[in-house]
């Protein structure tokens, strides 16, 4: 591990004697999910809970004329059935824009349809019963009379004249435009020896949770609240969203989020069949739940990615970059989603091409247009994999062009490690980034030089084996850059709370969310460290609106930076407050005195004063005892946002090496190597596994995962065994390496790790395969690279 | 996704279960181990009114070696073929595919008699069958059928059995001393269906084919035992025929397209498989491009 | 002309995780929906329903099988273990352990078929490498750890079975 900064006034609070910081342990909430003794929402049963079925359009795109729900009202069992119109009473449509993504439109989507169906999948009625198989029973008997209309499908042309226009009132399908015109770019292109172009073309991917949404919505007639328990990144985003358009004040709605099986982004949005559950619950006046089925899932999760991406690159012949440009189109289905908007993901592909690279010419243009598909936004990564894998593929490229080593093309153009701050083209802003560290610590932990050697001897015998580089910067720690500006009501800021139990104990609530990542774990490593009280004595709260500070969740990067240095700053206050209460009590200074596992000892020689048992006992049941004038403080809440840099960016690398076989298009892969920098590292463990599956996401992508629509809009691969996700026979074993760059805005200097497994992954897999078939004249620029993509490019077929 | 209402019985006999199957006709379904059945159900693409249930028949279960042929009862589970001494023995081509079926939970309730009967034309067993020069056993009230493997596969997830039928067993000759076996699939991930597959039985003779049985599955609405085989038979295998072999046996094809392959993919992948196949049956790796 | 057969609750009786369960259900009611809302063992996952993701993994009879595949009536007579059970009885506390040690799992959603396929596995196999245990495991599916702390966490249980003297 290389260490590009020490900073001696973050080792006084973490480099502390029994420092969990940096360390690998187990999370604390582990047990009961390998017990099987989670509460996911699925699991969730509420005395006079019904369960909802939404009924789905089987249309891309038809205007309802007529619903009959006179026979499905009489299947013994159903409670409601329940239209758009009705439901309309009750919840308010919304529009999916920020005023930050200027120019940035959509329409009015409702809980329901009303009487236009945009995407196979809306739904267009709710069947209420007493269970989920009787409500698909009274479903199938819901009689709905569609005028089909033409569908939009095809983003190429979703923007002819002689396209229907999805929504009449917005004029056109274009939902967002951008342009970046950065540097000299025609000069540069001019000057350039080689200029190399190719269109990359990116499947639809979706996110697929094991544990589908889910959500059980109660209503409380008599107290005018509603509890909302749901699987969400963003609990209190979820309470703003569902207040507003149910009529309700922010306090009159409470969100708790339990176990949740997997959100990868999928859950940090609010859709409209868990507004319509929401509304059904205070229509119905009692608890309703929702469980999407998996066939629900496919076409109603949103997905991502879809892109078809012109890039051009030009270089000179000693390697130099001399411009990058791009031409992105994205279809995002036929509503910006609510409440992030689905022009983000097209914002960041025009923000992060180029970003790991010294050249200054950069021209970009994105359209977001309209289409009858289901609904794209945020997933893992947000525009990441695309920028990286126009990048990394432009790159290659061009080293291919001028005959240089793809590694040597990188040393030669990636931005010194000495050249920060400084920012990119686009105007990102690098605090300390560390692409030369991570690519010489890949070059060791690979033997670069050994698999190109094996290479080429393997070639002889007609074994084709490729090595893909793909380096990465990642956008973590948004601050309100991202949303707030815009206008969203979604936090950039996180808050902690951190208590003293009667018994010495530290409770803390914290407004950041677990699905997994580990935000429990670090939390009580972060407390546990600062108060000097081992973790099992740090008890962590979070995912509940009632009982925490106000806050964003976990996405984006964003739960271990500023959930993390908030549970710093609040423990590093209450550890103050013990400590001026220890001084009372022991007739000391707070200076003299330190908390070592559980007790107040001398800062001097480390031995015992008090026991934080005793202490505790003092405070709660015997302050009479306390000299006069002390009210000892033993709860502390900090919040924190970044405010320094809009992101904290962090960087990596990523390496491919993999076989494929030229006869059938098969592709194994053999090995995967990551160095990243995500700056302090809390817990190496849960920062490697992150990684791991995130690269995992990547590599799904890069072989196997498409949402394939046919030409009137239906997707016709909405199951598990027709949508490849990556499964254990067919992944490699991954090695981590660390690169420590720290922030300096926090005290931390934690950066966020989530993402950059998902960021490169699939370019270092594209670059292999496309190093593997240089013999034979192929390149692909598109994936999933399947195994018929590949001998269509070999010509095999 | 949940399956809608049916009834549901549990057969006492396989007379019962005919009984049952003869009453109720088309609205009936049988229930083996359900591994094709239930999902399709869950799915709401199959809406049976009864579900006749034939776990509990002790009578179609087991392999029982008879001579020179081996007797598998219908309800002869994948594992239980997987792990079976005398399958291992006498008809190792299975041994081997069973291995691609799926994964370890589906194969521990799918059974033989279930796959057969569901004939989805990608997977493995039908085509074994048509390798192995199975006979298929099918009872119905009026008494007992035995139909050969390449006469029972008819279409897509069709066979010759009647909805009053019971397939009951199937009977595999033993497999001779000097024989050898191919299986292979290219398939996305483990245990998915098979883009195409081949299985093969073979006798070899001083480095020549004796006989050969090459089946593939995958390429069309059946199994499809190659024809071209034929030319391979008492020939001195060089690349060159081998070549002209895989090209014939493009011919012979008629692949679907769907969202893994395109039909020419599944014509050329199969030529692979014929010549990765008779390398692997003749222990000659230069005949499938690997350096001598 | 077919007779029309009444669907009525069929009785059934059977032990789960050692306990005797009797039992009246619908016959469409699958085994997972069984354990799940008829008697609240909810460490069972429902996945997919379609029997793709090994989310619903349970034991019947000592073999691992999918719990959405299966219907509750027929488990009539039958021994049917779940990850509560196998929790309970301590079967698979060192795998438990492993699984806890190498952060091998994150959301915990595929974890108890996981654990269920992996156990069965090393039943059968306790002597498998990581070859053996990616194929095995290829029929469950984990979207967080990308699989890899899985396999180790298996592979450290057999290396300590296999030294453990028994």
């Amino acid at each position: 591990m290389t260490t590009a900064a020490t900073h001696s006034e973050r080792l006084s609070v973490l480099d502390r004697p029994n420092s969990y910081i940096g360390k690998t342990v187990p999370r604390p909430n582990i047990e009961r999910l390998v017990q099987g003794r989670g509460l996911y929402v699925s699991d969730m049963v509420l005395p006079r809970m019904v369960q909802v079925v939404y009924l789905r359009s089987p249309h891309a795109h038809a205007r309802i004329i007529e619903i009959d729900t006179v026979a499905a009202k009489q299947v013994p069992g159903v409670i409601a059935v329940v239209t758009g119109k009705e439901l309309s009473a009750v919840i308010t449509p919304w529009v999916g824009v920020l005023s930050h993504m200027k120019g940035l439109k959509s329409a009015p989507q409702h809980a329901i349809a009303i009487d236009h169906v945009c995407w196979q999948g809306e739904a267009v009625a709710a069947i209420v019963a007493t269970s989920r198989a009787v409500a698909e029973d009274a479903a199938e008997l819901v009689a709905v009379e569609y005028e089909e209309l033409e569908a939009v499908t095809d983003m190429r042309t979703a923007l002819d004249p002689g396209t229907p226009v999805i929504h009449a009132s917005l004029g056109d399908n274009l939902a967002f435009e951008r342009h970046l015109d950065a540097g000299a770019v025609d000069q540069a292109f001019a000057g350039s020896d080689e200029v190399v172009e190719a269109d990359f073309v990116f499947g639809r991917h979706t996110g697929v949770t094991l544990e589908p949404r889910a959500v059980v919505a109660d209503w409380s007639a008599a107290e005018a609240r509603l509890t909302i328990y749901q699987g969400t990144q963003a609990p209190h985003m979820v309470q703003n969203i569902a207040a507003l358009h149910l009529g309700l004040q922010d306090s009159q709605v409470r969100v708790v989020c339990k176990d949740v099986g997997g959100s990868f982004g999928i859950k940090v949005h609010v859709y409209a069949d868990e507004m319509a559950t929401y509304a059904l619950s205070k229509l119905l006046r009692r608890p309703v739940k929702y469980v999407a089925d998996r066939v629900e899932s496919f076409n109603t999760d949103i997905h991502a990615r879809d892109h078809l991406c012109r890039g051009r690159i030009g270089v000179k012949r000693d390697g130099t970059i001399t411009a990058f440009e791009i031409d992105d189109l994205t279809g995002i289905g036929p509503y910006s989603m609510y409440p992030r908007t689905s022009a983000i993901e097209a914002n960041q592909v025009v923000n992060l091409v180029g970003g790991p690279y010294v050249a200054k010419n950069y021209r970009a243009r994105t359209r977001v247009v309209f289409q009858n598909k289901n609904v794209m936004c945020q997933y893992r990564g947000v525009g990441h994999p695309v920028a990286c894998s126009v990048t990394e593929g432009l790159v290659d490229l061009a080293a291919a062009k001028i005959g240089m080593d793809p590694v040597e093309i990188r040393r030669r153009n990636l931005v010194p490690d000495d050249a920060y701050p400084c920012a990119s083209p686009s105007g990102l802003k690098f605090e300390l980034l560390s692409h030369h560290a991570a690519l010489n610590r890949l070059m060791a932990m690979m033997d670069y030089d050994g698999l190109r050697a094996e290479q080429a001897a393997l070639r002889k015998k007609n074994i084709h084996r490729g090595i893909g580089i793909a380096s990465f910067i990642e956008i973590t720690n948004p601050s309100a850059a991202f949303y707030g500006v815009g206008g969203a009501r979604i936090s950039s800021q996180d808050g902690v709370a951190v208590r003293m139990d009667a018994t010495g104990a530290a409770i803390c609530q914290t407004s950041i969310t677990e699905q997994g990542q580990g935000s429990e774990s670090l939390t009580a490593q972060i407390v546990g460290s600062v108060l000097g009280v081992p973790m099992e004595r740090v008890r962590v709260i979070l995912g509940d609106t009632d009982n925490t500070p106000y806050g964003g969740g976990t996405w984006a990067s964003r739960g271990a930076g500023i959930g993390g240095e908030a549970a710093l700053q609040a423990a590093k206050a209450l550890r103050s407050n013990i400590l001026d209460v220890a001084a009372a009590i022991l007739q000391s200074t707070p200076a003299e005195l330190d908390i070592v596992n559980n007790a107040i000892v001398n800062a001097g020689d480390g031995s015992t004063r008090i026991e934080l048992s005793e202490l505790a006992r003092i405070v709660y049941f015997r302050p009479d005892t306390l000299p006069p004038g002390i009210q000892p403080e033993l709860m502390a809440t900090r919040h924190f946002v970044p405010r320094d840099y809009p992101f904290a960016f962090t960087n990596g690398i990523q390496a491919s090496w993999l076989e494929v076989d030229t006869d059938t298009g098969f592709v194994k892969l053999l090995k995967h190597w990551v160095v990243e920098d995500c700056g302090t590292i809390i817990n190496p463990q849960l920062v490697d596994e992150q990684i791991r599956g995130g690269v995992v996401q990547g590599l799904g992508a890069a072989l196997f995962e498409k949402c394939i629509y046919d030409e009137r809009g239906q997707l016709t691969n909405a199951n598990m065994a027709d949508y490849l996700v990556p499964m254990s026979g067919e992944m490699p074993d991954i090695d981590i390496g660390h690169v420590v760059s720290p922030t300096a805005e926090t005290e931390l200097g934690a950066k966020g790790a989530g993402e950059a497994g998902t960021a490169g992954a699939a370019a270092a897999v594209a670059n292999a395969v496309n190093d593997a078939l240089r013999p034979f004249g192929a390149t692909i620029t598109e994936i999933p690279l399947t195994p018929q993509t590949i001998l269509t490019a070999l010509r095999r077929i | 996704m949940k399956a809608s209402a049916f009834s549901y019985a549990r057969a006492t006999s396989v007379a019962n279960a005919l009984d049952l199957l003869a009453a109720h006709g088309d609205s009936a379904k049988v229930l083996s181990g359900g591994q094709s059945l239930m999902p399709a159900m869950n799915l709401r693409l199959i809406n049976p009114e009864l579900l006749v249930d034939i776990g509990d028949l002790a009578e179609l279960r087991g392999i029982v070696l008879r001579g020179d042929v081996l007797r598998i009862g219908a309800l002869t589970r994948h594992v239980d073929l997987l792990q079976s001494p005398e399958i291992a023995a006498h008809a190792p081509l299975l041994t081997e595919a069973i291995g691609h079926v799926a994964h370890p939970a589906i194969r521990n309730r799918g059974t033989i008699g279930g796959s057969l009967a569901h004939a989805d034309p990608a997977s493995e067993l039908p085509a074994c069958m048509l390798a192995l020069k199975a006979t298929i056993i099918v009872r119905g009230q009026p008494g007992e059928r035995r139909i050969a493997a390449g006469d029972f596969f008819t279409g897509i997830y069709e066979t010759a059995l009647s909805p009053q039928e019971l397939l009951v067993a199937v009977e595999v000759p033993v497999a001779r001393k000097d024989s050898t076996h191919f299986f292979h699939e290219f398939a996305r991930r483990h245990g998915d269906y098979a883009i195409v597959g081949a299985a093969a039985q073979a006798v070899v003779r001083d480095g020549v084919f004796a006989d050969l049985r090459i089946a593939f599955f995958a390429v069309g609405d059946r199994p499809l035992l190659a024809k071209v085989a034929a030319r391979l038979v008492d020939v001195a295998i060089t690349p060159v025929i081998l070549a002209e072999a895989s090209a014939a046996l493009g011919e012979e094809l008629d692949p679907q397209e769907d969202q893994q392959a395109s039909a020419a993919m599944r014509r050329h992948l199969a030529g692979v498989l014929l010549v990765r196949g008779v390398s692997a049956l003749l222990g000659r790796p230069d005949l499938s491009g690997a350096p001598a | 002309m077919t007779m029309e057969a009444p669907i009525v609750l069929v009785p059934i009786s059977l032990q789960v995780n050692g306990e005797p369960v009797e039992a009246q259900v619908l016959p469409r009611l699958n085994l997972a929906d069984f354990l799940r809302e008829h008697l609240s063992l909810t460490g069972t996952h429902v996945g997919c329903e379609h029997g793709v993701c090994g989310a619903c993994t349970v034991r019947v009879n000592g073999d691992i099988v999918r719990s959405c595949l299966m219907l509750a009536v027929q488990t009539h007579r039958a021994s049917v273990e779940t990850i509560e059970g196998l929790s309970d009885s301590g079967e698979i506390a060192d795998l438990q352990a492993s699984f806890r040690q190498r952060n091998a799992l994150q959301c915990g959603y595929c974890t108890p078929g996981m654990l269920m396929t992996a156990q069965d596995l090393l039943k059968q196999h306790p002597e498998a490498g990581r070859e053996q245990i990616r194929e095995h495991l290829s029929g469950n599916y984990c979207r967080c750890t990308g699989y890899q702390a899985i396999v180790d966490a298996v592979e450290a249980t057999a290396r300590t079975r296999m030294e453990r003297p028994s």
